[in-house]
C-alpha cells in the first residue's frame, strides 16, 4: 500500500500534451479495444466489476449509475463534470493539464458505453487554460479519427465539446451543471427525476467526474477484474489526493485506496511544515468535518473515514499546523459557501448569511457567548434543510470544529481580537 | 447600431451552432462580449439575446449570476488572489496586503492609470498546492511572495 501510479503513470513525459506522444506510450487503445472487441453493454459491465466509485466527492459506483440510464430512450448525453472547486482540490486540472488525451479517451469510452453522441465537458471558467488545452486536444483527437463520425471505422460516432463556466461552485453538483450548460443560472434542480431519466435537455444525462473518467481506458485495457484487486474491497482502485496547507511538499499524489493517511502526509508530502505539530486536517475538501491527529492512522478508505465522522469527498487534504486558528479556517470557508449560495432555497441562502456575519464577529474577537450559543442553532437549520449538498455541506466543518475545538471559539468571544493570533505573534518575536 | 464587431458576432454565431440548442451557447457568448468590450454591457446582452433567439432579460439573469462576467469597466489587465483556506494557511493575507499597498487601491478597485483591476476571491482558484496563488489575467501564478508579485507586475508594462 503506497503511492501507485496508475493516472499519473506518465505524469511530466515530454509533449504528453500531444497526440502522438500519448499514443506511443499507448494511448486510445482503450478506446481502440472497447470500439473493435467489446459491446456498450460489456464496457458497462465491465466498469460495474472494477467497482470504481465517482471520483467527484459522493462516491457513487459509476458502473450502476450508468444502468439507471432508461432502455431504449435516445440521444442521451454525457457530461464531464471539470468544474473542480472544492476548496483544497486541485486534481482535475492536474489530470487535464498532465495528460488531456487520457481523459478525453476515457470520455469516449464512457460516451460509447452509454451510447451518447455528443459529450459535453464543463470546465470551470477560471480553468481558462486548461479550456484551450482540451479544446486543442480534442481537435488533435478529431482529425485522427477519434472523434467525430464513425470513429475507428465503426458505425459509432460521437462529438466532444468544451463548454467553459463563468465562476460559479455551485455548477459543479450535476443539476446545476445540466441548467448551466443549457444557458441558465446554474441552479439544482429537484430530484427525482435524476439526470440518468431527465437531464440536459430533458433527455437521460450521465455527470461524471474528470478522475472517474480517466481510469477507464485502463479499465476497459486490463479488465475490471484487475481494477477491482487494487485498493480495499469497497474502493477500489488508486485516487489522487491533492495535499495542501501546513505540510513542507505540497501537491497531488496517486495512492492505493486503503493506504493509511498518516503514510500520506508523512512519506508524500514530508510531514508537516517547520517541525510543528499537526494540529488538524481536513481529509476531502471544504465541505468536509474536520479531522485531529488521532485519526492519521485511518486507511484512505472511503467507508473508514465516513465512519470517523467526515469524508473523502473530493480527495482534498488541507493539513493546518499547531499555530493556525481554527474560528479563521471556519470563517473562511463559510464566507465560500456564502459567496457561492446559488440563492434558490432559503435556508442555504439566509443561513450562510447569519454564519458568515457570526462568524466574522468572532474571529475579531467581538462576539458574546450567547451570540456564539446560536451558530448551532443556525446550522441546525440548515443542515438536512437545503434544496442541495451545499447548503448542508456549509455547515459540517464549521460544526464539526465548533465539537472538537469548542473551547478555541469559546475563547474568541470577547477577547477584542483573534487571541489565536496574538499568540502566535508573541511565538515569532519571542 | 451594433456594438459588436463582426467577428465578435461570428463567434457567436458558430457556439450558437455547436449545441444542440442555441441557448446553450449563452456563457460563451458572454465571454466573446466581455473579450471584446472588456465587460458585458446592455447593448451587448442585447446583441447576443438577437443572436440566440432569447429575450435581453433572459441574458442579462444569466450574466448576473456568474462572478467572472464584469457588468462595470475594468483595467487592462486583471488580478484575482485566492484567500480561501490552503492559500490562507501560506500567507495569503500578506499578499493581499502587498497587492493592496503598491497598487494603491482596495480590492475590487482599478489603478488611476486603469491598467490593473486586482480582487481577492473566497472562490478556490484550484491551485492549492502552489499556495498562495493568484490569477492575472486567467493564469495561474503560484507560490507567491511579495517580491514575485512585483515582479509579475512589473512584467506587465507600464507600472
Amino acid at each position: 500500500m503506497a503511492e501507485h501510479k496508475l493516472l499519473t503513470e506518465h505524469f511530466g513525459t515530454e509533449s504528453l500534451q500531444t497526440l502522438p506522444v500519448y499514443e506511443r506510450l499507448g494511448g486510445y487503445q482503450g478506446l481502440r479495444k472497447a470500439l473493435q472487441q467489446m459491446t456498450p453493454d460489456e464496457v458497462v459491465a465491465e466498469v460495474k466489476t472494477s467497482g470504481i466509485r465517482g471520483r467527484g466527492g459522493a462516491g457513487f459506483p459509476t458502473g450502476i449509475k450508468w444502468s439507471f440510464l432508461p432502455k431504449d430512450v435516445h440521444p442521451r448525453y454525457l457530461c464531464v463534470n471539470a468544474d473542480e472547486s472544492e476548496p483544497g482540490c486541485f486534481k482535475d486540472r492536474a489530470l487535464i493539464d498532465q495528460d488531456p488525451h487520457q481523459l478525453i479517451e476515457g470520455t469516449l469510452i464512457a460516451a460509447y458505453a452509454i451510447q451518447a453522441p455528443i459529450a459535453f465537458i464543463y470546465i470551470r471558467g477560471e480553468y481558462h487554460d486548461q479550456r484551450l488545452l482540451l479544446e486543442r486536444c480534442v481537435e488533435e483527437a478529431r482529425s485522427a479519427g477519434y472523434v467525430g463520425c464513425g470513429i475507428l471505422g465503426s458505425d459509432y460516432s460521437c462529438d466532444v465539446i468544451v463548454h467553459g463556466g463563468a465562476g460559479a461552485y455551485i455548477c459543479g453538483e450535476e443539476t446545476a451543471l445540466i441548467d448551466s450548460l443549457e444557458g441558465l443560472r446554474g441552479q439544482p434542480r429537484l430530484k427525482p427525476p435524476f439526470p440518468a431519466v431527465k437531464g440536459l435537455y430533458g433527455k437521460p444525462t450521465v455527470v461524471n467526474n474528470v478522475e472517474t473518467l480517466s481510469n477507464l481506458p485502463h479499465i476497459v485495457l486490463r479488465g475490471g477484474a484487475w481494477f477491482a484487486s487494487l485498493g480495499t474491497e469497497r474502493s477500489t482502485g488508486t485516487r489522487l489526493f491533492c495535499c495542501s496547507g501546513h505540510i513542507n511538499r505540497p501537491g497531488t499524489y496517486e495512492m492505493l485506496l486503503g493506504t493509511p493517511i498518516r503514510e500520506l502526509l508523512e512519506e508524500e508530502c514530508g510531514g508537516v511544515w517547520k517541525g510543528r505539530a499537526l494540529k488538524a486536517f481536513q481529509p476531502g475538501g471544504g465541505s468536509m468535518q474536520v479531522l485531529l491527529p488521532e485519526h492519521l492512522d485511518l486507511p484512505l478508505d472511503m467507508d473508514a473515514v465516513a465512519k470517523a465522522g467526515s469524508a473523502l469527498g473530493a480527495g482534498a487534504m488541507v493539513f493546518m499546523d499547531e499555530t493556525t486558528c481554527m474560528v479563521d479556517v471556519s470563517m473562511r470557508l463559510v464566507d465560500f459557501y456564502q459567496h457561492e449560495s446559488c440563492g434558490k432555497c432559503a435556508p442555504c441562502r439566509e443561513g450562510t448569511y447569519f454564519e458568515s456575519d457570526l462568524m466574522h464577529r468572532l474571529e475579531a474577537g467581538a462576539l458574546t457567548r450567547a451570540e456564539l450559543g446560536t451558530l448551532a442553532d443556525i446550522c441546525d437549520n440548515m443542515n438536512g434543510k437545503c434544496f442541495c449538498p451545499l447548503g448542508d455541506t456549509a455547515t459540517w466543518f464549521v460544526m464539526s470544529a465548533y465539537d472538537a475545538f469548542r473551547e478555541e471559539f469559546e475563547e474568541h468571544c470577547g477577547a477584542g481580537g483573534c487571541p489565536i493570533k496574538a499568540r502566535n505573534a508573541s511565538l515569532v518575536t519571542a | 447600431m451594433p456594438v459588436l464587431t463582426a467577428a465578435t458576432r461570428a463567434e457567436i454565431e458558430r457556439q450558437r451552432d455547436r449545441y444542440p440548442q442555441p441557448r446553450s451557447a449563452v456563457l460563451p457568448s458572454l465571454w466573446a462580449v466581455q473579450r471584446q468590450l472588456g465587460q458585458l454591457t446592455p447593448a451587448g446582452m442585447e446583441e447576443v439575446a438577437q443572436l440566440l433567439g432569447l429575450t435581453p432579460s433572459e441574458v442579462e439573469a444569466v450574466a448576473s449570476f456568474y462572478s467572472m462576467y464584469f457588468d462595470h469597466p475594468v483595467g487592462r489587465h486583471h488580478v484575482l488572489v485566492c484567500v480561501n483556506v490552503s492559500c490562507a494557511l501560506r500567507g495569503a493575507e500578506e499578499i493581499v496586503n502587498h497587492l493592496e499597498s503598491r497598487l494603491g487601491c482596495p480590492s475590487g478597485g482599478t489603478t488611476p492609470d486603469g491598467e490593473v483591476t486586482w480582487e481577492h476571491t473566497v472562490e478556490c482558484l484550484g491551485a492549492c498546492g502552489g499556495a498562495p496563488a493568484m490569477q492575472v489575467d486567467h493564469h495561474f501564478q503560484e507560490n507567491l511572495t511579495p517580491e514575485r508579485v512585483d515582479a509579475i507586475l512589473d512584467g506587465l508594462g507600464g507600472r
